[in-house]
């Protein structure tokens, strides 16, 4: 992924240390010399997404990659990219949490990264791999639709990803796309002097951002929503999948093939837009909809939103390094399906009381008269 | 035949500016702006402001400029210059933008020695949001979040910035001034100035504290304001140069722009 982006033009990098991506920073700091661009280890995620804020605005293309926590302590800085209208990489190679949590894989970021993150009303365009090849490619895409809509687009992978040795065809997807930069800040010479900001005080400026930032999703998502479909055609029940769990789902789907069940898969490549259409369009002709994630369920909602409520729509997911086996899989799909939490019973009750102390009745509520009225409460 | 001796500087925009009465982010722009005419970098300057009262400087300084999110300003001042050294990039900063919430950037890229000049405009308050503590404030100062002053105990002391910055090798120069009385605006023009040098012939770190006023929050008259500069606040931050290691230092001009900048619409397709 980090030769795809210095493939695709990146010519900055900033980024933070954080396990299960460092391969990327360690990458380009050889690599990005080697092609006059610059490497910057910054002092923090934060720094970091604000040092790309500066460089895609001097009209560089620049990226960021990070983990979880580290995207967490971005989130400022991607909505001032939106609000400012500026393109800009983001990798996420999600780890579990929530909080520290600890380097094993997740898909559990779906919902910040899909919902913008930050504040605001925003969003970002989000593409997820599921092979070291897609890892390679999408940088190429991202950049491109980064500058075609001047906004900062998010490549999800997850710790597996991150970690997985694949072959890989390092040839360049198609030639780069570049768009004209006609706001760039490099020195007003020739020209009046530009601002970039996504502050407006005057009037009712902000608003009118706003419905200026609708109409480019609203283009978005007739345009640029990405899936691909696996044995759809003849399927009675499909499976939604993105990122490692598609690929762990096309096992499941070919085993339960094997047994004589007609299952297809529907992996959305975009995120967000999510390609509802194309969702919808195989929907129509299946009897149920499986959706496997690796959290505990966060695009079933965008599944369940898609389609009409008559649609059965089932979810498998296990959060926070819990990875879905083939095997479990296939036994949803056979109506045998287990959820782990509960197969878990007995040891989420042990550690719910470690963890969850509540649960046994041991927080006891007390009670006691507000505090500090006294005379100011006869007033 | 009658003389101009006295005029806008030619990238001061001719703007009535938001800035409250007995401000002196009037006076500290004009003489950023004087030295941006004086050094002919108008057409390669890119300004970065930050969450505070400068937040608005792009309708008073007539080059480029970018907002930044608060506290971050000099780490999108190294993402600008890292992409195009060519540019000439300076950060406005408040205290409270500078020294409290932005205070590791601030350290990091000073550290670092980033070709970049530092406006540091320290009033001891929260301009914007209406007269908080900073971490600037000085003991024993009321303010809407220490309305009984500020205490040692509570608070702790009032952060010295420049001095902290002198410490640090990637500075080249590091001063404090004021502008509470003409002679002070003398000095703090000469300090701006070299500043300004510092990345123009060595394309290092120069940081400039200015020691600015603000009447409106500190419930005063302007007048009784610049006497409280003077007589309060010049005693816990003391007047001065605190590094200048420009003899030592080898010149190291900023570079020329390269045809199409640092990677700056390079379309070129790298394969190993």
């Amino acid at each position: 992924m980090a030769e795809g982006a210095v493939q695709a033009g990146c010519r900055c990098y900033f980024g933070y240390p954080i396990t299960p991506q460092n391969e990327v920073p360690e990458y380009l700091s050889k690599r990005l010399p080697e092609v006059g661009g610059t490497f910057l280890q910054a002092e923090s995620e934060v720094a970091s997404i604000n040092m790309v804020y500066g460089a895609v605005a001097a009209g560089v293309r620049a990226m960021t990659s990070s983990s979880s926590p580290g995207i967490s302590l971005m989130q400022e800085g991607i909505s001032f990219l939106a609000g400012s209208q500026l393109p800009a990489v983001i990798v996420n190679v999600q780890r579990s949490g929530p909080g520290l949590g600890g380097i094993k894989t997740t898909q559990g970021d779906y919902l910040q990264s899909t919902r913008g993150g930050g504040h605001g009303d925003y969003r970002t365009i989000v593409l997820a791999p599921w092979t070291v090849q897609e890892m390679y490619d999408m940088p190429f895409l991202a950049f491109e639709l980064a500058e075609k809509y001047r906004n900062p687009v998010m490549i999800l992978p997850d710790a597996v990803l991150g970690q997985m040795m694949e072959g890989v065809v390092m040839t360049p997807p198609g030639p780069v796309i570049t768009y004209e930069k006609n706001y760039i800040v490099d020195g007003a010479k020739g020209r009046p002097a530009r601002n970039i900001r996504s502050m407006y005080l005057e009037g009712d400026d902000q608003e009118l951002l706003n419905y200026v930032l609708r109409e480019k999703y609203r283009k978005m998502e007739a345009e640029e929503p990405r899936f691909e479909t696996h044995w759809t055609d003849d399927a009675d029940t499909v499976i939604v999948a993105f990122g490692t769990a598609a690929r762990i789902s096309l096992s499941a789907a070919q085993r339960a093939r094997e047994s004589g069940l007609r299952v297809g898969l529907f992996r959305p490549i975009t995120l967000w837009p999510f390609p509802a259409d194309g969702l919808r369009a195989i929907a129509q002709r299946v009897k149920r909809i499986l959706v496997v994630e690796m959290n505990l369920g966060q695009m079933v909602d965008d599944v369940r939103a898609a389609l009409d409520p008559s649609v059965q729509v089932e979810f498998y997911g296990r959060p926070a390094g819990g990875i879905p086996s083939p095997r479990a899989i296939l036994a949803h799909l056979q109506g045998k399906g287990t959820d782990k939490g509960e197969e878990w019973a007995d040891k989420v009750g042990a550690a719910a009381r470690h963890y969850i102390w509540w649960r046994e009745g041991e927080l006891k509520p007390r009670e006691t008269s507000p505090v500090g009225i006294g005379e100011a409460g006869d007033e | 035949m009658s003389k101009v001796v006295f005029k806008r500087p030619r990238y001061l925009r001719d703007a009535a500016t938001h800035y409250c009465a007995g401000c002196t982010h009037g006076t500290a722009h004009r003489l950023v702006a004087e030295a941006i005419e004086h050094f002919n970098v108008g057409e390669k300057a890119v300004a970065v402001a930050p969450a505070g009262c400068s937040v608005m400087l792009y309708k008073y300084f007539d080059v480029d400029s970018i907002e930044a999110a608060h506290g971050r300003a000099l780490a999108v001042g190294t993402g600008i210059k890292r992409a195009r050294p060519d540019l000439f990039v300076f950060t406005y900063q408040g205290d409270g933008d500078l020294a409290s919430i932005g205070l590791c950037e601030t350290m990091h890229a000073a550290n670092r020695g980033e070709g970049i000049t530092v406006i540091y405009v320290n009033n001891a308050v929260y301009g914007m949001t209406g007269g908080q503590m900073a971490p600037t404030t000085l003991l024993g100062q009321r303010t809407t979040t220490t309305p009984a002053g500020r205490s040692v105990d509570n608070e702790g002391h009032p952060l010295r910035m420049a001095e902290m910055m002198a410490t640090l090798d990637g500075v080249l120069y590091a001063e404090r001034v004021a502008l509470f009385d003409p002679k002070q605006i003398r000095r703090a023009r000469k300090a701006i100035f070299h500043a300004f040098e510092i990345q123009i012939k060595y394309n290092g770190f120069g940081f400039v504290e200015v020691l600015s006023a603000c009447p409106t929050n500190l419930r005063v008259t302007p007048q009784q304001s610049q006497k409280w500069v003077e007589t309060e606040m010049c005693k816990v931050f003391p007047l001065g140069l605190f590094k200048d290691v420009t003899v030592d230092t080898p010149q190291k001009p900023m570079p020329e722009p390269e045809p199409g900048g640092n990677g700056a619409g390079q379309e070129t397709c790298h394969a190993i």
